[in-house]
């Protein structure tokens, strides 16, 4: 039993609250939210960015940050406007979403800046 | 000008065979494969299983004449070779719409795997495939929620989605059955499910399981902020007590429930998935009974007619096999039943035994579940086959963690969203998962543990079946 690890998990331990795709996984440095992001674009989906309280992380509906970035392939402006909501709204959780119209639903969607758990 | 009555028996191709007609838009199509009985012409027992399939009997009747026999009559208008067997060949019969009520697969499978399958002529009888043509497609329910439908319901994108089988399968107590839930959910599981065979024994009613469950469900929610389902099983003796514990489960709360469509049977199923729709509820499908039916590769019936009759019937999950793991599958026909579940046009692809195009207009798609003999090591194979629309379903893969289920389960998480998050970097799975999984297990001491209790498989191979036999 010695080699066994207790999983570190409680209703009290914020940092066991967890945002979904990609949130098992270390914060993703600017070079892989950059790869995440041309994944996202050479799908031909439409980036879209949303942040919120970390209290109120379990809704459906985060707030938008502006209106989704219809037909936007530029990878700088879309990271440009990325940070631009994280320095808006620094203690929120900030995600980035890729749209698909035909689909009519996110084919992605992750967590790219970490606010404070609750 | 009218017939005369004409008492006997006539050949079967006289009426039934028909190869100068051009099937219509609206017919059902099927293809099945043939062997007769020796020194019959396939002509004649193509045209047979037609008959026996649709409008005939083995002598002609007066009452014959009092309908338009030549409108309603199934016809065989096609017979082909099976590639490397002499002993069968493929027949293709059109039904005209009008023989089946519309919105029921247990009428279309009445007619076509009823008799004609005990039919004296043929030594066996397969049905391959069935075209339903959209107008038949268009008065049946179908799914009752579809992929993007639970996704939103269940906050989950750009994933397969993550579940694991309660085992043993047999003889838990509802409140120790409740804790291997918890463990995995709070572990990282979106799903844990209930293994077919428990509905409602002595050792664990239904009422209690479906209790202790939903407590697990929520303290794992409160616990990671995720959003989290049990595959309820509401398969029950009769039809108003599945109804009973389906209405239970939304009582308390519950996003899913579970049904097997095989031996649960199909009017039973196509009522709780047109209930699950009315009511919200994700419908998950098993499928005990398959293999008897789909196993043989002369007798039976093909699982992608199984597939589409559980689309057509509804249910918003399915399982598909794994390609890889504990059963053996052929990736190029598990691909073909994949789209079938999906996509909402397939193309005739002989390649991946498609017989028919096969246009399901609007009919929201079912997500295949992935479940069966698989691990850590298989994820990378995993995703690259199954990509984001699927549910990959770990048991013993989850459970068998040396230090419990939590653990199984987050080693199995880490490990999927590293396979995603290299895909979308345009890594290459299938050959690169040993580095993907141990760069990932640098920061996941479960994923570690995982993969040393379960050892390396190779991913030096280009396909899938060539990995299995070498695990082997």
């Amino acid at each position: 039993m010695s080699d066994m690890q207790d999983y570190k998990s409680s209703l009290g331990n914020a940092e066991s609250r967890k945002f979904e795709t990609f949130s098992y996984l270390p914060s993703m440095d600017a070079d892989q939210i950059r790869t995440q992001i041309e994944f996202i674009v050479s799908k031909g989906w439409n980036p879209s960015i949303e942040h919120t309280e970390p209290e109120n992380a379990s809704g459906s509906y985060w707030y938008m940050w502006k209106l989704p970035m219809f037909g936007e392939t530029d990878v700088d402006a879309i990271l440009a406007e990325c940070e631009a909501c994280h320095q808006a709204h620094p203690k929120n959780h900030v995600r980035l979403l890729g749209l698909d119209n035909y689909a009519q639903c996110a084919g992605a969607s992750m967590v790219i800046y970490r606010g404070e758990t609750v | 000008m009218a017939k005369k009555y004409d008492a006997g028996v006539k050949e079967y191709r006289e009426t039934y065979w028909m190869p100068d007609y051009t099937p219509k838009e609206t017919d059902i199509l099927a293809c099945f494969k043939v062997t007769p009985q020796p020194g019959v012409p396939r002509e004649e027992v193509a045209a047979a299983v037609a008959a026996e399939s649709s409008t005939g009997t083995w002598t002609t009747v007066w009452t014959d004449l009092l309908t338009d026999l030549d409108y309603y009559k199934g016809r065989a208008y096609a017979i082909e070779d099976v590639p490397g067997d002499d002993t069968c060949f493929y027949a293709f019969v059109a039904y005209p719409i009008d023989l089946f009520e519309e919105g029921s697969v247990v009428n279309v499978m009445t007619s076509l795997v009823g008799n004609v399958f005990g039919f004296k002529a043929l030594r066996a009888l397969r049905l391959e495939d069935i075209r339903f043509p959209l107008a038949y497609v268009l008065t049946c329910n179908g799914p009752p929620q579809g992929i993007q439908v639970e996704r939103d319901m269940l906050n989950k994108y750009g994933r397969p989605l993550l579940g694991c089988t309660i085992k043993p399968k047999l003889g838990l107590s509802a409140k120790n059955y409740g804790r291997a839930c918890y463990e995995g959910l709070r572990g990282g599981l979106d799903f844990t499910k209930d293994d077919e065979n428990v509905n409602s024994q002595p050792f664990m009613r239904w009422k209690h399981r479906f209790d202790f469950v939903m407590e697990a469900i929520h303290k794992a929610e409160a616990e990671t902020g995720e959003r989290k389902g049990h595959y309820l099983n509401v398969t029950a003796p009769t039809a108003d007590e599945m109804m009973k514990r389906a209405e239970y489960a939304k009582e308390i709360g519950a996003p899913i429930i579970m049904h097997d469509y095989l031996t649960g049977g199909w009017s039973a199923n196509t009522q709780l998935a047109q209930w699950c729709q009315d009511n919200g509820m994700l419908l998950h499908i098993h499928r005990a009974m398959h293999a008897v039916l789909d196993r043989n590769p002369h007798h039976g019936i093909h699982f992608r007619v199984l597939t589409k009759i559980l689309r057509l019937s509804g249910g918003d999950h399915l399982h598909s096999g794994t390609v890889v793991g504990k059963l053996e599958g052929d990736r190029d026909a598990t691909l073909g039943w994949i789209d079938i579940m999906r996509d909402s046009f397939i193309k005739e692809d002989r390649s991946r035994g498609i017989f028919f195009d096969q246009d399901w207009g609007s009919m929201p798609g079912v997500l295949p579940v992935a479940s069966g003999g698989i691990h850590v090591w298989h994820m990378p194979a995993l995703v690259n086959i199954f990509g984001d629309d699927s549910v990959l379903q770990f048991g013993g893969g989850t459970l068998g963690h040396p230090w419990g289920n939590a653990a199984g389960a987050a080693a199995n998480r880490v490990a999927v969203e590293a396979c995603v998050e290299a895909r979308n970097q345009g890594r290459e799975l299938e050959k690169e998962g040993k580095d993907i999984l141990t760069n990932a297990a640098a920061s996941s001491p479960e994923l570690k543990a995982a993969m040393e209790t379960w050892k390396e498989i190779k991913f030096e191979f280009d396909t899938v079946d060539k990995l299995d036999v070498s695990h082997k």
